[in-house]
């Protein structure tokens, strides 16, 4: 079978198959309610034990912080007004125990769904969650989470959220296969984050797979081979090792620049989502941040971020990169991201609708707490601000206002920032790349972020497994639009980046280079291999060869004429 | 049974890190404990109760307790509501 290879690397390992199983609770009439509080007394007991495990392994893995989650669903557990209301049910209706623990907390639930508090509207996912776990005791399902996988593993799932990534054990993880997404999907991303090999878009794995069976997968062609033979092992352990090999040459370039092998010097870094993950960026040499996704800084938790909160997590990373560019991207939520303590609109299209910048410019609180603690953070090493989904001058105006007068502010409170710090925006929205000369005038730097420019040029949505076809970053158009903003860019003399995930595509690479993309920023794992290719690139050479490559009619023929200039050096 | 008054004064109010504290502190005690916010009573060792309570910054709550430890229990939770922080 084949999927997307989406994280590369080779991994070998049981499968264990993640999904979360349908609760179909009956309600029954039953005489002995003894009996049925007694099952409550014990499941409860069982649960409970359930969660302290999951509380300690959280503990052990990621830090007090991602446990602490755990700690309230033992209190929601074991509350009484909890417990003395299902008692009461199974005893005036005589109903199964199953039935008066659902009925109880759905009552539960949508009394803090019902409650204006963000916050506390928040908790009825806890109470959801606890419920859950108490019903599935109940019922005998087995429950699976991703914490209690303890050898070598390879999980199968229909898709990853967010909380279940943070549960990975990227020591005994040896690959995620996902029925959905793309190579820009969460599950894509976060393993990548993590260098673990992973494919997605396989519809129907999970029905062809079972718990426990061995499976190898290549995340770098996007194969499976479930129940291997001997020989195969054997084969793709011998590849696992050629892969290793590669490293080490890729060690070897460590502490040299990025310079084109006609002596144009780039720059190559990282993108990062929270504050630990500059270590990885660090260990594979990237020369900054190009991209600190901050909305990492929002998600998983039940309000927003304070300034201070925000400000020690810049801070951190900008005293790590000391002189090294950290570009720190403001909040990007919305489409595909949401944060349910904002309660944001449900919307149609997601994607053109209310999010990143134009939130922030509606909800200027949020923005203005965050402008500040980036400010503020300015001082302790080389930060530039860079705004997300910029479609107007307008919102770069309006944006620079609001920044300006938080500088006023922290002048009058005699706190410190760089009062030079860039300002730069996204160029992810076709109306942006075209206009790109006009922007240029405005702000001091672009980074191109090709996911959103692909998925905006082609009008193809990057989660929708049906058209991920048409999803492609060889499109002859959006290489003209890329090129078109490095251009403008460089004639108003401002410098240009790229941080999407086309910036670390080993064939996308040269012509970037060519065309004179300034900075390249990518996964961590894929800088080495970056440099490797740079040093041995010939800008001049690429450069006569731009034309004839966006004059190609389709995006195949983009690829082919890239797959040779690749294999060429 | 003894009652004593006391207004909320951290940022945040009874909210989640303080109310699992405050469940936590008043699960100790035997005595039946009380909390009252205007014409309503919650169960003082429910999450659940206390959560949907929601007391905020500025508002006056009671806390009553009935039996053995009830000195006990009220001035502690008291000394627990006036010493939160954010």
């Amino acid at each position: 079978m084949k999927g997307l290879g989406t994280s590369p690397g080779i991994g070998i390992g049981k499968i264990f198959v993640y999904k979360t199983t349908e609760i179909k609770v009956i309600r029954e009439n039953i005489d002995d309610t003894e009996f049925e509080i007694n099952r409550l007394d014990k499941a409860i007991s069982k649960a409970g034990a359930e969660i302290e495990r999951l509380y300690k392994l959280t503990l052990a893995n990621m830090g007090e912080k991602e446990a602490e989650i755990f700690k309230a669903h033992k209190m929601i557990l074991e509350d009484p007004e909890f417990y003395f209301a299902v008692i009461e049910k199974i005893n005036k209706e005589k109903v199964n125990c199953e039935f008066a623990v659902k009925e109880t907390s759905e009552s539960f639930i949508t009394m803090f769904e019902d409650i204006k508090d963000e916050y506390l509207k928040e908790r009825a996912v806890d109470i959801k969650d606890v419920s859950t776990r108490l019903l599935r005791t109940l019922l005998e399902i087995e429950s699976v989470d991703l914490l209690s996988i303890n050898e070598e593993s390879i999980i199968v799932a229909e898709d990853l959220t967010p909380s279940d990534t943070a549960q990975l054990n990227k020591e005994i993880v040896a690959g995620i296969v996902t029925e959905l997404g793309g190579r820009t999907s969460h599950t894509a991303i976060m393993a990548r984050t993590l260098e673990v090999p992973a494919i997605t878009g396989i519809k129907d794995i999970l029905k062809n797979v079972k718990h426990g069976e061995l499976m190898i997968i290549d995340g770098t062609t996007g194969e499976i081979i479930i129940n291997p033979r001997e020989e195969e092992i054997f084969e793709y352990e011998n590849k696992n090792k050629k892969i290793e090999e590669l490293k080490k040459k890729l060690q070897n370039i460590k502490g040299q620049d990025s310079i084109s092998k006609d002596g144009y010097k780039v720059e190559i870094a990282g993108n990062i989502g929270t504050p630990k993950d500059i270590d990885k960026v660090l260990e594979n040499d990237g020369e900054g941040v190009g991209l600190y996704r901050t909305e990492f800084l929002y998600m998983d938790r039940d309000r927003l971020p304070t300034e201070e909160e925000q400000f020690e997590a810049y801070k951190a990373v900008a005293e790590k990169l000391g002189k090294r560019p950290l570009v720190i991207r403001t909040l990007d939520v919305g489409g595909d991201k949401d944060l349910p303590y904002l309660n944001l609109p449900k919307e149609m299209n997601p994607f053109l609708g209310y999010r990143a910048i134009r939130l922030c410019l509606d909800r200027k609180n949020i923005f203005r707490t965050q402008l500040r603690a980036i400010l503020r953070s300015s001082t302790y090493g080389n930060v530039k601000i860079m705004l997300p989904m910029i479609s107007n001058i307008k919102e770069v105006r309006d944006s620079k206002e609001i920044i300006e007068e938080i500088k006023e502010e922290l002048r009058k409170e005699k706190i410190p920032f760089d009062e030079n710090m860039e300002i730069g925006i996204m160029i992810e929205i076709p109306a942006a790349a075209i206009h790109s000369r006009s922007f240029a005038k405005e702000v001091d730097f672009f980074s191109i972020g090709t996911n959103d420019l692909i998925q905006y040029t082609l009008a193809v949505d990057r989660g929708n497994q049906d058209i991920s076809y048409l999803y492609n970053q060889y499109h002859p158009a959006v290489l003209s639009l890329i090129k078109m903003t490095i251009e403008n860019g460089h004639e108003e003399g401002i410098w240009v980046g790229m941080c999407g995930e086309a910036a670390g595509d080993e064939k996308l690479i040269p012509l970037l280079l060519a065309m004179g993309l300034d900075e390249f920023s990518m996964s961590a794992s894929s800088i080495l291999k970056a440099r490797y290719l740079i040093k041995n690139t010939s800008k001049e050479e690429m450069a006569s060869m731009i034309e004839e490559i966006l004059g190609l009619s389709t995006a195949e023929d983009v690829e082919g004429a890239l797959d040779n200039v690749l294999s060429a050096n | 049974m003894l009652k004593r008054e006391i207004k909320i004064q951290n940022e945040s109010g009874l909210h989640a890190r303080p109310a699992s504290l405050f469940v936590k502190e008043a699960s100790k005690y035997n005595s039946e404990i009380k909390v009252i916010k205007g014409e309503k009573e919650y169960n003082a060792k429910s999450i659940m109760g206390l959560l949907s309570m929601g007391a905020s910054k500025n508002q006056m709550i009671a806390i009553q307790a009935q039996g053995a430890d009830e000195e006990l229990a009220v001035n502690s939770l008291i000394e627990l509501v006036s010493n939160l922080a954010d």
